[in-house]
């Protein structure tokens, strides 16, 4: 079946797209759009987190034709003009990344959390809010870090 | 595989009637798994969100009507006053990715012994409505449970809402796992208090083959506590109540647990549940 799509600002459509498909499949086989990870398929790691309307989901777990006609930001829809976003800008500074994985991920629903929340996030909230990524590297100390200073920089430019 | 994607509630209905084998898939936080991991292949999938009456809650009487698409993060945001227990349960599902796109409905078509919503939609007194091309059934929560992941819906039908009574009194649940997110529950207790009846509400998770009640821990402990004078809760009520719960399950050996671990952690949780709520009812503030 072919499925139309909003990616990250620009209509996209994928064709001989298999019924029981993911979301996340469709991003990353046939539109080119790797940043989203495909990990353990089974919504645990959140490797492959994506805004779908706006909402932070995990795109193994939608099926490709429930996105029809809606709008997908994946990481790579983060930045803009060559600038990397806040968060993505606050990770490199902070050393979040390691290997590297589950960065895209991790940034996305670090994007939600901070979008969604009037000031600094504390820590608790931050923990809760990146509950569903796991990172198997960094032992979370360093993206915490980015995730503070990312919020305190949209907040206290 | 067919992929149907009704615009409406009858569409939906119809192509349930047409295609009884097909899955109905919502958040699809349990149908993609199944998919992705190879489990199982539904013969068509019907896509249930562009169905957009579903995404809606109201106040029916002393019922809350929550639609079959009302995802965990709505409940948590704007049921908790109204359905405590239930927003209490849909805290520890997954992780806020899954809370965002799976149901209370979904729970219920997957009828998982370990789903989170069962102990307390059970607690309550919840009632399932399935609706199907012939009518609307309302199916009473604890005869909804037939088997291991087996439910009491005919093969056209379809879950359109889930009524549950809103809390009249405290209520609690509690659950075991390893971590504190994305985990499937070792087991899972929640108690509501319904003081207009003198009654108390109970529901057991991932302690049988089926989400139940604790028929006998109910009876006795409704008559034990002190609805009139509000005095504090014996200890040795409170004890009881958590054998009388234990005694109630059917749990097994697996992967995330020993049965004896499970008797053991449902008779504390009850207790420690029981005591909140008491303390709650009592005006004498939490434990």
């Amino acid at each position: 079946m072919r499925v139309n799509i909003s990616v990250n600002g620009e209509t996209m459509a994928a064709d001989d797209v298999w019924e029981g498909e993911s979301l996340l499949y469709v991003l990353r086989e046939r539109l080119g759009l790797p940043g989203a990870k495909n990990a353990c398929e089974q919504g645990e790691c959140g490797s492959c987190t994506v805004y779908l309307d706006g909402t932070p989901v995990c795109a193994c777990l939608v099926a490709a034709g429930q996105a029809e006609g809606r709008d997908v930001i994946t990481v790579e829809g983060l930045a803009s003009g060559g600038e990397l976003d806040e968060v993505q800008r606050s990770f490199v500074e902070a050393g979040a990344v390691q290997c590297g994985f589950c960065t895209p991920g991790l940034i996305v629903q670090a994007h939600s959390l901070i979008e969604s929340t009037p000031g600094v996030p504390e820590d608790a909230d931050i923990r809760e809010a990146l509950a569903g990524n796991l990172c198997r590297c960094t032992g979370y100390e360093k993206i915490l870090d980015a995730v503070r200073l990312a919020a305190t920089r949209k907040h206290q430019p | 595989m067919d992929f149907l994607r009704p615009l409406t509630w009858e569409q939906a209905l119809a192509y349930k009637a047409e295609r009884p084998e097909a899955t109905p898939i919502q958040g699809g936080t349990d149908v993609m798994v199944e998919i992705n991991l190879d489990k199982g292949r539904p013969a068509a999938l019907i896509d249930l969100n562009p169905v957009a009456e579903l995404t809606l809650w109201s106040t029916a009487g002393p019922e809350i009507r929550v639609g079959s698409g009302v995802t965990y993060t709505r409940l948590i945001a704007e049921l908790g006053a109204l359905l405590p227990g239930l927003a209490q349960a849909s805290r520890t599902v997954g992780s806020p990715q899954i809370r965002n796109r799976g149901t209370v409905a979904g729970n219920l078509g997957a009828a998982s012994p370990a789903g989170d919503a069962h102990p307390p939609l059970l607690a309550s007194g919840a009632i399932v409505e399935a609706e199907s091309v012939r009518g609307t059934r309302m199916i009473p929560i604890a005869e909804f449970y037939t088997g291991v992941k087996r439910h009491a819906l005919e093969p056209d039908e379809l879950i359109r809402a889930v009524r549950i009574p809103a809390a009249t009194g405290p209520q609690y649940f509690s659950k075991i796992g390893t971590r504190n997110a994305m985990v499937i529950a070792v087991c899972s207790f929640a108690v509501a208090l319904h003081p207009g009846e003198r009654r108390v509400g109970t529901g057991i998770g991932s302690a049988a083959p089926t989400p139940r009640h604790a028929a006998e821990a109910e009876e006795f402990v409704a008559a034990e506590l002190d609805w009139e004078g509000r005095s504090p809760l014996d200890p040795g009520v409170a004890r009881r109540f958590g054998e009388l719960v234990a005694g109630a399950a059917a749990p097994i050996d697996d992967v995330r647990g020993r049965a004896d671990y499970r008797l053991h952690s449902l008779a504390v949780m009850a207790r420690r549940t029981l005591g909140w709520a008491w303390n709650d009812y009592a005006g004498r503030g939490t434990a």
